[in-house]
């Protein structure tokens, strides 16, 4: 090897560069919302720009107490419920077709597209899609129908390709050996593949969770009468913005950040004992 | 290539670098599958499921887009008016208008939607093509790759409302951007092309999408094989000459799934021209909501159509250039 000292520390510098135009990249992509963090804590008197008039709680205040304008606490707890929901059907559905796609299968291609396809139609226009359908046919549009079904369209091919990777490294002669013992299918899936999956699976209810939490163009036209909070979010952009919406932003993206923390450490705590 | 003659789908989010696994897993794969649940019911729910949400929604914007608008909504015909004022109305062969043979006003929107898309599109790679590389390809242990590739990507899984909300105290005649061009001397006065501009909308959209593009082009580097590399080095090739031969070519399936990711994202993108834009500008989402609006059904329809089918049209010229086939 010619690794001579000239040329290491070449390397070197140029490293260091990409390190640096990494560090701006984060501050690019994280320093809104740091802004955003920080002018939450705006005082009583303070504006939704810098600089900071004081220092105080006063805008988590104003949004935990009720209001006459918007329902933000109904709001919040129809996303939690829809994206508990949206998660288990992820996860299951995800789990499923992966488990199938192990063989193959007439169709399978057209279904292979058919799923991920999810991921690449506008969330406006699915949205779109079905509020004229349902309109013509007379039932009413409501988050926990037609929003449900659209947000497990748009989460199923995250999940999809996550328990795909998963079953793509699985060793199937573990259920082999089990079935020639004379375990049924049950049997061989929780002892032999659920165990080995749960990581999988885990990874894949996040993305049900947070995809569909997050969501706001597929509910878009979707939610009827009652809204769910990123639309809540929405509704309160027109109106004259205060720094509560920076509180409201900064709860619900440390309540985001705690949920990645929290599913990341179940997943190694699984990942550990599938091992 | 090698790893085209793997026939799996390995997906672009879940798709991990080739480790030691490697030899396990191929003697696994040349397992057969026989037993195991039924595939009928494995993928029944599922295949409802998307033929219910997915499917007869699209259908159904392609039927309904043929009606007649009525006073009690829409009734079932077989029209092209709508089209005929999509690309009639102020424009087009309008003979009454002075705009003879201008592209109608629904025209435009879409046009400048797609311009747009490709202009963030350009900045995305720009940007974060770099950030994929540094990831892929500079930082060598595990731990760190996957460290600060997830810092990278959790953006992702917090609230694209939020993110875009974020730019306003940043951007305002009194925002951070301002206050820190008056301190440091560049300007003497705050100036006002920050908020609510084409260019605050810019950048916004660059800052929300990037981070998706930069998964599956680190996703594609990270795969590329370190002896091509050291071999290539060994035989006197420039860093230039690597790039231009080995990591460019083996990168594209990545950049290409990533450019068509956030292509149909930022054709369907609607919100953030709102928050940042003060809804200013109108895009193809835009009017289909407007059109939603007024009840407006088939001409809403309409506009969707030529949106989709703007959208393959996009997507088929990425894939006509880059064949992502051998990455899926």
């Amino acid at each position: 090897m010619a690794g001579s000292t000239p040329e290491k520390s070449r390397k070197a510098w140029i490293k260091s560069g990409y390190s640096v135009y990494y560090a701006f990249f984060l501050i690019f992509i994280y320093g809104p919302m740091i802004a955003m963090f920080v002018l939450s804590f705006q005082g009583r008197r303070g504006g939704t720009s810098f600089p900071m008039r004081g220092f105080s709680l006063y805008w988590y205040e104003k949004l935990i107490e009720p209001s006459t304008v918007g329902d933000l606490q109904g709001a919040l707890g129809r996303s939690l419920v829809l994206a508990l929901v949206v998660m288990i059907i992820t996860a299951l559905f995800s789990t499923m077709l992966a488990m199938a796609f192990r063989k193959k299968f007439w169709g399978s291609g057209v279904l292979f597209y058919t799923i991920m396809s999810g991921l690449m139609i506008p969330g406006i226009l699915l949205s779109l899609g079905l509020a004229i359908l349902m309109a013509e046919i007379g039932i009413p549009v409501a988050w926990w129908s037609s929003g449900l079904g659209v947000h497990v369209v748009w989460t199923l091919p995250f999940g999809f390709l996550v328990m795909m990777a998963v079953f793509n490294r699985f060793d199937g002669r573990l259920e082999e050996a089990a079935r020639d013992m004379g375990a049924s299918e049950w049997t061989v899936f929780k002892e032999i593949t659920l165990p080995l999956i749960t990581p999988g699976v885990v990874a894949a209810g996040l993305f049900g969770f947070t995809l569909s939490y997050d969501e706001f163009a597929r509910t878009s036209l979707l939610s009827g009468e009652f809204n769910t909070l990123p639309l809540d979010i929405n509704a309160s952009m027109t109106q004259r913005i205060r720094p509560t919406l920076f509180a409201l932003g900064t709860a619900t993206t440390v309540f985001s950040l705690s949920l990645i923390a929290l599913f990341v450490a179940v997943y190694m705590f699984l990942y550990r004992r599938s091992r | 290539m090698q790893l085209s003659e793997r026939p799996e789908h390995t997906g672009l989010i879940g798709d991990q670098p080739a480790g030691p696994m490697e030899s396990a897993e191929s003697e696994a794969r040349e397992y057969r599958m026989d037993g195991g649940f039924s595939v009928g019911w494995l993928i029944a729910p599922a295949t409802l499921w998307l033929l219910v949400f997915l499917l007869l929604p699209l259908a159904g914007i392609v039927v309904f887009s043929f009606w007649k608008t009525s006073n009690a909504g829409m009734v079932p015909d077989g029209t092209l008016e709508h089209y005929a004022e999509y690309f009639l109305s102020e424009g087009f062969f309008d003979p009454s208008a002075d705009k003879f043979l201008t592209p109608s006003v629904f025209v435009k929107t879409l046009g400048s939607t797609i311009f747009f898309a490709l202009e963030v599109m350009l900045y995305c790679l720009i940007i974060g093509y770099p950030i994929a590389y540094f990831l892929g390809m500079q930082v060598r242990s595990f731990q760190w790759q996957m460290t600060l590739f997830l810092m990278c990507m959790v953006p992702f899984w917090t609230s694209y409302l939020i993110r875009a909300v974020a730019w306003l105290p940043m951007l305002g005649r009194r925002g951070l951007i301002n206050n820190i061009l008056v301190s440091l001397g560049i300007v003497d006065n705050p100036v006002s092309i920050f908020l609510y501009s084409e260019l605050s909308y810019t950048v916004a959209l660059v800052q929300l999408y990037v981070v998706l593009s930069v998964g599956p082009m680190f996703f594609s580097l990270v795969k590329i094989d370190r002896e091509i590399l050291e071999a290539a080095r060994d035989m006197g090739a420039t860093p230039f000459q690597i790039f231009r031969e080995i990591i460019g070519p083996l990168s594209l399936p990545g950049v290409a799934i990533g450019m068509i990711f956030i292509f149909v994202l930022l054709m369907g993108e609607f919100a953030t021209a709102v928050v940042v834009y003060g809804g200013k500008t109108s895009t193809a989402g835009t009017v289909i909501l407007n059109y939603y609006g007024t009840a407006n059904y088939p001409f809403a329809a309409v506009n969707a159509i030529m949106l989709m089918i703007s959208m393959m049209i996009g997507v088929v010229i990425i894939l006509k250039i880059v064949n992502i086939r051998k990455e899926l």
